[in-house]
């Protein structure tokens, strides 16, 4: 039965359950909802709850293990003569893998019929033509072996579906039986119901922490294996980046962090005075019309996607500022593309964050400190100076922290306003790039994937994930430790 | 009622008025919160303004060193002399009038900076003190009047923020009195304090009598009764009687300034 219908036939008993829990309990308090423990409502999500949550939970963890359980059962009874010498049986499993998915999609569509395949024995010319019909791609021709445990492999899945399917069904019918025999009007729903919702939220919660785990653990394996193949201290030290994807390349992440943070400042330098200044004045000079225009234009800012920042720096920013420092200029600039240019077009893209964040944060500085400050005669810029300022200073600096982050983790902008060469250099009118930007061409590439050259992105990644999270967390720290102030 | 304030701020006769309002009106909008209000405000005194909530005291308060001024659609009209004085003309810088009038609020408000600087702010701004030694100065007689020198002379660079409540009020009062005003406005100062702290305040009020005008709001009868020389009954904007506190408490002229005193209305 299709995973699809299963869901449909469980949700649709759990909402079956809903109407006559609700109607049974109701039934029980003699209609009058004064006799009950709880609101109807609560013995109807009751036995939803208890029919629906278990069986679903099964069927997605069902679905999780089934994979590595016929895996491992098919790759047991795989003979050994399947294994070609310089092969392994994980390349042979993926062949198995393919060719029972190739067969599954053959049948779905029509072309093929159970009869056709069982009937194909000894045949195996044409299989690679027929599945390539279906849009399914074999490597190479398929053996006997290869079939044999390819239907092994959908007969074990097949049936594992099967099973699985009465198990859900079973679970969801022994939920709303229970649940409905348990329904009565001294029973109490509410108290369950609002345990059940806790239970959901923490399920919800942990997804969200496991998948961060798992973000992490994946770049962690791959940066470890960047690390056996590539020397570590060359990586963290060498002054050099040059990738060459025939062998000895030179890979040292200085430049490119040197790039990040050349292009950080730049738009820190950019962001920071432009965002404060305007949160200043949203919160202590406008008038609320002002402010109710300006403010949501301001933000519009943070809604642009930022390729389309890319292209402002690419067909605007750059031929600008060449035009000034180019040639024709000054003579400092060679092409558009410079740490400049992205910087200034990522300050640009910050403003926002900065004087959003910056303006609530001003906002929050309690009316008492204003009143005392010009109660005693200081004027306006005085009081934002002396006094609110150094009020909200904690919640600015993780304001701009949290843009450094955003500023440090930012790619499109780089590719197409900074250029693409790794250099360490000081001069703001050259062309460099960052990390991430590296992260994109090193990935892009037909590199090999178990090759030093592509790997690297994963080290460049971790790097600029540990980089970045330790901003994160000083931030939050910082602001933190504000909110104690005024609560 | 009192004569136009002839007398110069030297003389220091009992009638010395230092504050004169004529004809006040204030509107918040389109609400009209203060209405008619006359008053001869005299140096050297205590004078309480008294009445139930929303009656128009802190907002007439606030008229008298033009906080109302940062709040966007209050309007006053009227006329309100110090020292013969019209604070509302164009000429007058409502920054150098804060300066004159000193104001203490409702909740201790002290700046989230060590308690010398809080002290010092006001003196800094008008530039006051010529030298850290003058400065220094200028902050221990401010403690000193603020009768909190002995608590905090130990520790003035810790967080003002980081003393008790009463404490962070007096050094408030503190603040307001460094920058040498002659006359200092409390809106319910006490309000937010323990009876103990309260009863600091109100000792030190008294003593603040000796050298300024004070004008203090107050929910607590009996605290004006104990504090003030002279109290104001506002009702609903109205300013209904003003005399001395102990004609007001003991033989009010009229109806409404009785019930209130006697807790039949507010």
């Amino acid at each position: 039965m299709p995973i699809l219908w299963l869901t449909v036939i469980v949700l649709a008993l759990a909402a079956l359950g809903y109407v006559i829990g609700r109607r049974r309990a109701l039934a029980s308090g003699d209609g009058r909802i004064r006799n009950l423990h709880s609101l109807p409502s609560y013995y109807g999500s009751y036995v939803a709850m208890m029919t629906g949550v278990p069986a679903i939970s099964l069927m997605l963890l069902w679905l999780l293990a089934q994979p590595f359980w016929v895996n491992s059962a098919v790759l047991a009874d795989l003979p050994v003569s399947a294994v070609a010498d310089g092969s392994s049986s994980s390349l042979v499993m993926s062949d198995v893998r393919r060719l029972a998915d190739g067969l599954d999609r053959a049948v779905a569509q029509g072309v093929m019929t159970e009869a056709d395949i069982d009937a194909m024995g000894s045949d195996l010319s044409g299989i690679r033509t027929r599945l390539g019909n279906v849009g399914v791609a074999l490597g190479s021709d398929v053996s006997t072996d290869i079939l044999t445990s390819a239907q092994d492999y959908r007969t074990k899945a097949a049936t594992g579906r099967l099973v699985m399917s009465i198990l859900v069904l079973a679970v969801a019918i022994v939920g709303f039986g229970w649940a409905y025999q348990r329904t009565h009007k001294d029973f109490r729903a509410r108290n369950v119901v609002e345990r059940g919702i806790r239970y959901v939220l923490i399920a919800a919660a942990c997804i969200a922490i496991l998948t961060t785990i798992g973000i992490v653990l994946s770049l962690v394996f791959n940066a470890i294996a960047f690390f056996r193949v590539y020397p570590a201290s060359d990586f963290f030290f060498s002054l050099t980046w040059s990738p060459s994807f025939g062998g000895g390349s030179e890979l040292g992440i200085l430049p490119l962090l040197w790039g990040t943070f050349y292009i950080s400042i730049i738009a820190l330098l950019v962001a920071v005075p432009i965002g404060l200044f305007s949160a200043i004045y949203l919160a202590e000079y406008a008038g609320p019309k002002v402010r109710g225009v300006a403010k949501p234009l301001l933000e519009v800012l943070a809604g642009i996607p930022t390729i389309v920042y890319g292209l402002f720096a690419l067909l605007t920013v750059g031929p600008f500022l060449l035009g000034i420092f180019g040639p024709d200029g000054v003579g400092w600039m060679q092409a558009g593309t410079a740490v400049i240019t992205a910087g200034l077009v990522m300050g640009i893209m910050l403003i926002p964050f900065v004087s959003s964040l910056s303006d609530d944060i001003i906002n929050a500085v309690p009316q008492a400190l204003r009143d005392g400050s010009y109660g005693l005669g200081a004027t306006k810029s005085e009081t934002i100076r002396q006094v609110i300022l150094p009020a909200a200073l904690p919640g600015i600096v993780g304001a701009i922290l949290l843009a450094a982050s955003r500023a440090i983790g930012e790619t499109m902008i780089v590719v197409l306003g900074a250029g693409a060469a790794a250099r360490l250099d000081l001069n703001p009118f050259e062309a460099m790039t960052t990390v991430t930007a590296k992260i994109v061409s090193q990935l892009t590439g037909d590199a090999d994937f178990s090759s030093p050259e592509a790997l690297v992105a994963f080290a460049l990644g971790m790097t600029l994930f540990i980089v970045t999270l330790g901003l994160n967390v000083f931030a939050l720290y910082i602001v933190r430790k504000y909110r104690e102030q005024y609560e | 009622m009192y004569d136009a304030p002839q007398v110069t701020k030297q003389e220091t006769a009992v009638t010395d008025v230092k504050i004169q309002a004529s004809d006040v009106q204030v509107y918040y909008g389109g609400n009209h919160a203060i209405k008619d209000v006359s008053v001869a405000i005299d140096d050297k005194t205590v004078t309480a303004f008294i009445g139930p909530s929303g009656c128009g005291k802190s907002t007439f308060l606030r008229c008298l060193n033009r906080m109302n001024d940062t709040i966007d659609i209050c309007r006053v009209t009227g006329d309100i002399r110090i020292d013969g004085e019209d604070i509302y003309d164009k000429r007058v810088d409502p920054v150098q009038l804060r300066a004159k009038v000193g104001m203490v609020f409702q909740k201790p408000n002290p700046f989230p900076k060590s308690i010398y600087d809080n002290i010092a702010y006001g003196p800094r701004i008008h530039g006051m003190a010529r030298n850290k030694a003058e400065l220094d100065e200028i902050v221990e007689k401010a403690l000193r009047r603020g009768a909190i020198w002995d608590e905090v002379k130990d520790r003035l660079d810790a967080p003002g923020t980081g003393l008790s409540g009463g404490q962070q009020q007096r050094l408030c009062i503190a603040r307001a009195v460094a920058t040498e005003p002659e006359v200092l406005l409390m809106d319910e100062p006490c309000s937010a304090l323990d009876p103990i702290a309260t009863a600091q305040v109100e000792e030190l009020i008294d003593e603040l009598r000796q050298n300024y005008a004070v004008v203090i709001v107050t929910h607590s009868m009996q605290q004006a009764a104990r504090v003030s020389q002279k109290t104001a009954f506002f009702h609903l904007g109205n300013l209904v009687e003003y005399d001395d506190t102990s004609k007001i408490f003991t033989n009010p002229e009229d109806s409404r300034t009785e019930s209130y005193i006697t807790g039949r209305i507010g």
